[in-house]
Formats: structure tokens, sequence, C-alpha cells
């Protein structure tokens, strides 16, 4: 990665982590309603796949997609608002925090059911092919939905069709609050399972932002190509529980301890050392970061509620909800 | 063309009228390339439109549905078929929370123009897990509309409503129906869904029926036909959007209603169209509603056993008999 793209891609993951710790802080401030599933410590998945990919791009997400929409083009005001039930939302407060979605810009949603937007993304990919153009569909999901049925229709589907796809697993080590090492039959749910289906399943280190463009980057290559699909399984740790309501006690002190040690953000700012650029645009990049989402805090707070004709629109394409004539 | 069409060639007919038109349809499911369908319902699509535009999956209900649900967001218009519409269980997922509910959710950001194609229901002999009539089951979900055609026509004119709609569309063949035969419609035919028919007038009794009931409620209306009541029946083609106006219209004719659902009755269709009579048109009935169900049984094996738990025409009969009675 170019030094520049390099502080990009840190700026953006500064972004990211400061506006789930504003998620964080709003919830505990009654401002934001219903679950969160914070991916705070797995920002670099999201920004270095986003780096490796093209704008058309297509990317599907799960539940915990906040960096997902961040990374690939939403704005933490739009978010935050949604996040804070505003008219101003990303899903005009009709999606929340699960659902953080921005088709514009190929962000094409974010699932709450374990493992359902794979096949999706291999719909995505397929279509692509149909319509002859060299886009790619990334589906990121966390370890546990590989050992969901979806899982194994769509790797097969897709080798089988040779379908422009990346199948990117965020590995977490914990499927929801168990170990998925403790339900699974293969070391790596992911990536062990890829050559079963004839197609390649590399194991990266989730957390290093470097390493995870390149990854993505080689096998979206080898897509477009006409090569098929690939597996990479990014080995990361998230920093809070899974969700609300899980204060993640189960995890080991030294485990914490060591991930914590493993950060991105830190990672990343080694990396720019080592590329030379100095730690003043590192706090440059971080400011920059502060500023936009202590604005994107303000600006959501002073949105106005949802119209609440709202909740009866949008359920067919000509805007209204009729099931009658 | 020739003068009739099979309902089952009347579904290839209506897809391929569709491919022609649209280069964005595409068709993917089970044995439906140069097999031509389990079912014979895609037969010459292969042919025609190549491996590029009609697709043969691995038996993978999701990701068949799943994948279809991601090209229709990303510019195409695929039909998907599952093959029994049993088998929609094993994908209910997409059909419950992902397809339905994503435009709503996104807050209109994206639209889902997918059609799912299946055949539904008994008559066939095919035991408990391929014969059941599952339209209601998706009936119970906000966000899917549910076609149901009767006729060759209205299988032709139907999917192309269905194909070009920009809303997703679970379109239910019936079994029961495939070997039947009606006038091929004109090039351009289209049949809105939401459009009820009136099938057959009659001024003393309403019975709404939907795809195999309605031959079934055509041939009681024959027999009440002799014995002095004259049957009004309704086909109502679609059950979402549900067309609630020709029912009452009708009612205000005949003011009795039978309805005739080859589902169970509990969480049938027939019970939220009397439902919607008793709230906007209590007024127009002389007589309580009836509705004729299937039992809440699996569909048994044996052809006089499925008699026993399906409509039937005796029991349309019967049914009317005692309403006109009352």
């Amino acid at each position: 990665m170019e030094p520049a793209g390099l502080l990009a891609a840190y700026e953006r993951m500064a972004v990211i982590r400061r506006t789930e710790k504003a998620a964080h802080d709003l919830f505990l401030h009654g401002l934001v309603k219903g679950t969160t599933h914070l991916a705070a410590g797995q920002e670099a998945i999201a920004v270095g796949a986003s780096a490796a990919l093209r704008p058309d791009d297509y990317v599907f997400a799960t539940y915990r997609g906040h960096h997902h929409a961040l990374a690939r083009g939403a704005t933490p005001e739009e978010c935050l608002a949604e996040l804070m039930s505003r008219a101003t939302g990303l899903c005009r407060a009709k999606g929340g925090s699960m659902h953080l979605t921005k088709a514009a810009t190929g962000m094409l949603g974010s699932y709450a059911i374990v493992g359902s937007h794979l096949p999706m993304a291999v719909g995505a990919a397929w279509s692509a092919r149909l319509r002859g153009t060299e886009q790619l569909a990334v589906a990121f999901f966390g370890d546990g939905a590989t050992n969901i049925g979806a899982f194994h229709e769509s790797l097969n589907l897709a080798a089988v069709w040779k379908l422009p796809v990346l199948f990117v697993c965020e590995n977490n080590l914990y499927m929801e609050y168990t170990p998925i090492a403790d339900v699974t039959a293969v070391p790596r749910p992911a990536a062990d399972r890829a050559p079963a289906y004839g197609i390649p399943g590399e194991v990266v280190d989730g957390n290093d932002v470097v390493a995870v463009a390149e990854a993505v980057g080689r096998l979206a290559a080898r897509a477009r190509a006409g090569d098929g699909p690939a597996v990479l399984e990014a080995e990361t740790y998230r920093h809070f529980g899974h969700s609300r309501a899980d204060p993640a006690t189960y995890r080991p002190a030294e485990e914490v301890e060591r991930w914590l040690k493993h950060d991105p953000l830190d990672l990343a700012r080694g990396r720019l050392a080592e590329l030379g650029i100095g730690a003043e645009a590192v706090a440059e990049a971080d400011e920059r970061a502060r500023a936009v989402v202590e604005r994107a805090i303000e600006a959501a707070k002073a949105a106005p509620p949802p119209d609440l004709r709202e909740a009866l629109t949008d359920v067919w394409a000509d805007g209204g909800a009729a099931w009658r004539t | 063309m020739a003068d009739v069409i099979t309902y089952r060639d009347a579904v290839a007919e209506g897809i391929a009228r569709e491919m022609r038109r649209d280069a964005s349809v595409v068709c993917l499911g089970e044995d439906i390339g140069a097999a031509g369908g389990v079912f014979k319902t895609t037969v010459g699509l292969h042919k025609e439109f190549g491996p590029g535009r009609v697709w043969d999956t691995p038996i993978s209900e999701q990701a068949i549905v799943g994948a279809a649900m991601g090209a229709a967001l990303t510019g195409m218009r695929p039909v998907a078929e599952i093959m029994f519409s049993d088998f929609l269980a094993c994908c209910w997922d997409y059909l419950a929370n992902e397809i339905p509910k994503v435009r709503y959710m996104t807050g209109g950001q994206v639209t889902v123009p997918l059609v799912v194609r299946t055949a539904n229901g008994g008559g066939l002999g095919f035991g408990a897990q391929h014969s059941q009539a599952t339209e209601n089951w998706a009936l119970t979900v906000p966000g899917l509309k549910i076609a149901a055609p009767a006729t060759p026509a209205d299988v032709i004119g139907m999917l192309a409503a269905a194909i070009r709609s920009d809303d997703p569309v679970v379109f239910f063949e019936h079994k029961a129906l495939l070997a039947t035969k009606g006038t091929p419609p004109p090039p351009g035919h289209l049949v809105e869904l939401g459009r009820a028919a009136v099938v057959r007038e009659g001024a003393d009794v309403t019975l709404v029926a939907l795809a195999s009931m309605v031959p079934l409620a055509l041939r009681a209306a024959d027999v009440l036909s002799g014995e002095g009541i004259e049957a009004e029946v309704i086909d109502l083609r679609s059950l979402v959007p549900l067309d609630t106006a020709t029912v009452l219209a009708s009612l205000s004719r005949t003011s009795r209603l039978v309805t005739v659902e080859e589902n169970p009755y509990q969480g049938g269709w027939g019970a939220t169209v009397v439902s919607v009579v008793a709230d906007e048109g209590f007024g127009l009935l002389d007589a309580p509603v009836r509705r004729v169900t299937g039992e809440c049984v699996p569909l048994p094996f044996a052809d006089a056993l499925e008699e026993q738990v399906v409509p039937t025409v005796d029991k349309v009969v019967t049914a009317v008999r005692r309403l006109a009675a009352y």
C-alpha cells in the first residue's frame, strides 16, 4: 500500500473506531435504542478490503456491519442518525444498527439472519457476469456463519458457476458467546472448508490493514480474471461483547490482553512509521477523525425524528404498503 | 400457435415471451435447463435462450432464492424455480426475512424484482411432502406478492405481470392443472396482479376460489344450477394484492358467500376474505359465510384418502345448499 493510501486507510479506521465509541456512549445516554453489535477491533478488515475494491463492486455484510457501511461510503452522520432513529438516518430510521445499507455506493445491505447474505453475494456476482461487467461481490461474515447451510450452498454454487465473489470471514473467535472452536469440526472454520468446494481458502491477519488489502487485492484480481471465487479468513477480535447485552466475561483475561495489544490502529501506526510517515501526520489524521465524528454526533442529535407516515411506506416499489385493491 | 395450449406449456410460453422482450430476465432452478423441468414447465427455454440465460442449479434452495435476490438487487429480473411448493420451507428465510423486508428496512433504497415459481397443491398422488397447497404460508408475510393462475391464458398473462413487477412475486402453478387446456392468449397479453375475474355469473351465491379450486367451483356451480341455484364464481387470481372490491361487488348481487380453498382452514386465505367481508360488507349478507377448505392433516397418499381431506364438488355443493336454505 502506498504511504498516502495507508494514511487514508488509517484515518478511515480512526473514524470507524470513534463512531463505534459514539454509538456505545449514545446508547448509555439513552439516545440509541434496541441493540448494537460493535465492530471495534475489526476495522482493518472492512477498510483493508475496501482499499482493494473498486467503487462499483458490491458488498454484503452482517448485523455487525457498522465498519463495512462506513468503509463503503456511508458517513458517520448517516449512521449515527440511523442508530438514533432520526429522519436523516441512512435507512430513514427503518433499518437500525443491524441493517445499515447504502445501495448507491454498492453497500447492498447488512443482514441480521446469520449467513443469509452469502447467497445474495453469489447472485450479485452472477448478475455481474450476466451483464458482462468486471464487478466483484464480497460477502463479509462471522465465523458463526460457516456452520449454516447457506454457507455451503453458496461456496458450491459460486464454485460450479465460477463466479467473481469473495467470501471474507471475520473470525473473531466467538460465535456470539461460544468459542467457535468448541462447535466447529475444523480449526479454520472458513478457510479449511474452501478446498472441499475446489476453491482457495486463505488465512490473513485481519488486524493488519495492509495484509488484508493485499490478500483481497490478489483474490479479487483472480476472480475478475475469471478464475472464480475464494475464501479469505481474517483473524481478528472484537473489543466489545457480541452485542449490547454481552459484557463478554467468558473471555480469558490474557486472551483479551493479547488481542488488545494487537490492535488494528496500533498496527497501522507501526506500518506508517515504517513508511516514513511522521507522528505529526498521524496526529493530524486523528484530529480530522475526531472532528468528523464530533460533528456527526451533533448533527445526528439535532436531526428531526422520522415522519410517522414512514411506517407505512416502502413495502412496494410504488412506495406504498397496500395489500389489497 | 396451436388452437389450444396446456397450462404446462403456458408456463414455458409465458416465460419465453418475457425473455424475448427483456434481456434482463434469466431463469435458474433444479433441472430446468435441457431437462425442461420435472413438470416440463420450462421445455424449450434452454434451446431458445441457451445456458447463459437458463441456468441449472444444484439442489440448493437457499442458494437458488438467495442468488436470485442478489441478482435482482443488481439489475437482473431472475425467475427462480422451487420445484415443489413444499420445498419453499427449505428457503423460507429468503421468502420470510430477506426478500420481502429489504426494501422496507433500507428505507426504499432497493427493490427486488424477482419471481419465485413453484408447483403447488395436491391431486397427483405424491404424498405428504410433495402435495401441500402452501400459498397461505406466503400470505402471512408482508412484502410478497402472490399469484396463482387457474387457466393457461392467465398463466401467460400473470407471468408477464409478475416478471415485469418491480416487487417480488411468488408464483404458484398448480400441479393438478398442468394438463388442462385453454385458448392461447394473443401477443402482449398481460393480466395485472390484483384483478380477480368473475368467471361465471349468478345471482344466488358467490363462490370465491383460487387455482385448481376454480374449475372445481365451476363444476359445483353446474350441479347447483340443475337445482335452481345460480352461483357466481370468482377466480381471485392473486392473493396479494387482494381484489376485495370484486368480492364485495359480487356479494351486493348475491348476498351469500362461500370460499373454496385447498389449504387448511387455519390461516387460510379464505379467512382474510371473509374477515374483510365481515368488516366492510356485513350489511350485504343474508346468511352466514361458509369456508370449504382442506382438513388440517398432511395430504395422504391414496386418492380415496386424499379425496376425504380436500375440497370436492360434493363438499362445495353441500355447503352451498345449506347456505341457500338459510
